[in-house]
């Protein structure tokens, strides 16, 4: 007999590691990241899907390392504490769609929760917009989850099933170490932004030992933020809140000490008279709103944030992964189909996704079959 | 009275919910709740502490078997 008293476990555990994340996070963009992008699971997914040349959007596409080395950096703590469970079979395919349609409303928004609590951060009040839009989508999600939703359990699956993700992760690191260029006119194997936020960004080794540093800490306390604002609703569970709240205070508190904090919901007007977007952002308050809605239902029906479905395929949940692919996809459908922030088809998109998601939640509501 | 909850390979916050519902509807003796997940015995933990309850887990191969006593 035991019981857990593991200090990650802990309140003071999950606080410390949200300082810890909020304060990686705002050097850096110090440091070469976007602004207000130090880490987006959704924002540096969609480059990575433009780095390997899934859409054509020439200004976002780098292949970050941060979203491998969080996966990996998940990877060794479950190896180092045992906790390393290959597993799947939890409807993936729903999965890998709910997956797409987050990031697409998280495109909509431009961020996926993470880095709507860094836009905070950083003084860009779009994010307000945003987070009541995440709110009102997890508190969607809660209904469901009240009235039976589940999307059925997992089984015990090969080793080869969970190492699955973490090799491909562990693949596209080398080739963002590497940046392979080839063929006789010197053209890139992988696409590189020239100009924008892809051409944005810390040195690799950087951004890998920040990744690794941040997946560790974050699958020890199942640092979650979507599984945050779902506890608090849900419960009056303030245990995963309380990582996030931390997350955002040294993300401001940090910003402030870096000059990186602009408040406003743009950057004021510039000498020609054109009004300046706060950096990666539009202000079109319903489809800020709107996209939120989205991302946070699509985020709570599959069980956490885009960072925590990382932290999870990296300790072999294969559902998880099957989900951070649906992310890759929906990224690459998003700037292909025109579907980002206030571009033409965002705002269908948004109406079909709500309704799609909606019917999931509504089918999902079944009785849980017995064990095998 | 006890009550048996098997929660393996349901993703959050199901174990919780599951967890919670048991312990509410049995109000006071022993609940046995099955998780697969190291993450789940602290989360089921976390909430039947709230609730007022004792927990202690075994580990048996891939499951773990909470107890919750109050």
């Amino acid at each position: 007999m035991s019981k857990p008293n593991d200090f990650f476990a802990t309140l003071a555990g999950i606080i410390v590691v949200g300082l810890v994340i909020g304060g990686l996070a705002a050097t850096l963009q110090r440091i070469g990241n976007p602004a207000n992008m130090g880490v987006c699971v959704a924002c540096f997914t969609r480059d990575i899907a433009g780095a390997l040349g899934l859409h054509r959007a020439g200004i976002v596409q780098y292949l970050r390392p941060e979203i491998p080395a969080f996966c990996l950096g998940s990877f060794l703590a479950a190896l180092v504490f045992r906790e390393f469970r290959p597993r799947t079979g939890s409807a993936p395919v729903i999965r890998f769609i709910l997956g797409m349609f987050a990031m697409i409303g998280a495109l909509i928004f431009l961020g996926c929760p993470w880095r709507a609590m860094l836009r905070l951060a950083g003084g860009d009040w779009n994010a307000i917009l945003g987070i009541a839009g995440l709110i009102v989508g997890i508190s969607i999600g809660v209904g469901f989850l009240r009235g039976g939703f589940n999307l059925g359990r997992s089984y015990p699956s090969r080793t080869v099933a969970g190492l699955v993700l973490p090799a491909v992760m562990f693949v596209l690191l080398i080739l963002a170490v590497l940046y392979p260029q080839f063929g006789e006119d010197g053209r890139a194997a992988l696409f590189r932004s020239a100009k924008g936020p892809g051409a944005a960004s810390a040195t690799v080794v950087a951004s890998t030992l920040a990744g690794l540093v941040i997946g560790f800490l974050a699958q020890r306390t199942r640092f979650c933020t979507v599984g945050g604002i779902r506890d608090a609703i849900l419960m009056r569970d303030f245990h995963l809140l309380s990582g996030v709240a931390a997350f955002l205070v040294a993300a401001f508190v940090m910003n402030v000490v870096y000059g990186q904090f602009h408040p406003g919901f743009t950057r004021g007007v510039s000498d020609a008279g054109e009004i300046i977007n706060q950096p990666a952002a539009h202000t079109t308050h319903w489809l800020n709103f709107g996209g939120m809605i989205l991302a946070g239902l699509s985020f709570t029906l599959a069980g956490g944030c885009p960072g925590r479905q990382v932290f999870l395929s990296g300790e072999g949940d294969g559902d998880a992964g099957l989900f951070v692919l649906g992310m890759l996809t929906g990224a690459a459908v998003a700037h292909n189909f025109m579907m980002v922030a206030t571009q033409s088809t965002a705002p269908y998109i948004l109406a079909i996704g709500l309704v799609l998601v909606m019917i999931i939640g509504f089918m999902g509501r079944e009785r849980l079959a017995p064990a095998r | 009275m006890a009550e048996n909850v098997d929660a393996r390979g349901l993703s959050c916050p199901q174990p919780v919910i599951l967890t919670r519902a048991a312990l509410e509807k049995l109000g006071s003796g022993e609940v046995s709740v099955k998780v697969d997940t190291m993450t789940q015995v602290h989360n089921c933990t976390r909430a039947a502490k709230k609730l007022g309850w004792q927990a202690r887990y075994e580990e048996q191969g891939d499951v773990f078997t909470l107890t919750f006593e109050k």
